[in-house]
């Protein structure tokens, strides 16, 4: 992955707008926060191969990362904080937000095709 | 050729150099092959490298990779189970148990190593441990190997009493940590919190089981 450019994620979340898509959506502060540290909670949230079709979308900077925004005919999809983004092997637009110690805390990726359970099973 | 055969399971690729590598090590210094059963790839981890080089999409194919490298260090055998990560509490119990149950029997376990079920802080190591159990306890008891489970939890001392089994690993400490570094994705976060926690790393160099009872 690398830095956003908004400008080309913008034009990726164009190119797949009124399409059926898959959508990974996911946030997490891990199993162990509350393990390590007794003050913090344990939260977390994913929908896998959620399969919609958004009218548009957008992504906007906060300065330093983004928010990403698809409107649905009956509802939304949003993301806060990803920074980093790749436009992968299979044209899958992955986007993510990542801390210090560069461990994921979101994560948005949309794909014309469903995620697989796994990476190709022979790479 | 021993009759002995270790049959570690756990659910994610580290979970196993982080739990018992020291006691791997050990068993396989006597000679005796343990099979390391892996539940999922641990594709929904949160570490991703750091700096970053995996992805969600990528992470699994890193994690097997990262497996075999440690399994390569201490001389194991590794099979997946095929769950799928964060998700093992929600499959049926029995299922997952009956699916265990036919490996152990298929290599004839003398010694089941898990989680010990309710003190493994993440809820994966909680089912599966649960899961695990169940499925030794439908083995017949003249062919039924031991179990022993490893607690995480901070409570857990205070509930269950000292654990019976308390092995210094020391001597296998380089295996251990050749093990743990081999999982290039997870280390660096697991490495860093452990060093910022000192007793939490000392920790490593104990593995301490608590042996399930089955009367």
């Amino acid at each position: 992955m690398k830095p956003i450019s908004q400008t080309e994620v913008q034009k990726k979340i164009d190119s797949l707008a009124k399409k059926d898509v898959y959508v990974h959506l996911e946030t997490t502060n891990g199993a162990y926060a509350s393990h390590f540290n007794e003050e913090a909670y344990n939260v977390g949230a994913f929908i896998r191969n959620a399969l919609v079709k958004y009218q548009h979308g957008k992504i906007v900077s906060t300065g330093g990362s983004y928010r990403v925004g698809l409107k649905l005919d009956i509802g939304w999809i949003y993301a806060e904080g990803v920074s980093d983004f790749e436009i992968d092997d299979k044209n899958r637009l992955l986007m993510a937000g990542h801390d210090r110690e560069g461990r994921l805390m979101v994560a948005l990726e949309i794909s014309e095709t469903p995620f697989s359970h796994e990476a190709d099973p022979d790479e | 050729m021993s009759e002995e055969h270790v049959v570690v399971i756990f659910p994610h690729p580290d979970d196993e150099s982080f739990g018992a590598s020291g006691t791997i090590a050990k068993y396989r210094e006597k000679g005796v092959p343990v099979t390391y059963l892996c539940g999922t790839l641990g594709e929904m981890g949160r570490n991703m490298g750091n700096p970053v080089f995996a992805n969600r999409e990528t992470l699994s194919s890193y994690r097997k990779k990262e497996l075999e490298e440690a399994a390569k260090q201490l001389d194991i055998n590794v099979e997946y189970l095929g769950y799928r990560d964060k998700t093992l509490e929600f499959e049926p119990i029995e299922q997952v148990a009956s699916h265990l149950k036919e490996k152990i029997e298929d290599l004839n376990a003398t010694l089941v190593i898990t989680h010990y079920p309710g003190y493994a802080v993440h809820p994966d190591h909680d089912a599966l441990g649960a899961a695990a159990v169940e499925a030794v306890k439908k083995i017949d008891s003249y062919k039924r190997p031991e179990v022993w489970m490893h607690a995480i939890s901070n409570n857990h001392e205070a509930e269950l009493g000292e654990p019976e089994l308390i092995y210094d690993i020391t001597p296998y400490w380089e295996h251990k940590l050749a093990a743990i570094k081999a999982h290039l994705s997870q280390a660096d976060g697991m490495m860093s919190l452990l060093n910022n926690q000192p007793e939490q790393l000392e920790r490593l160099k104990t593995e301490r089981f608590y042996r399930y009872s089955f009367t």
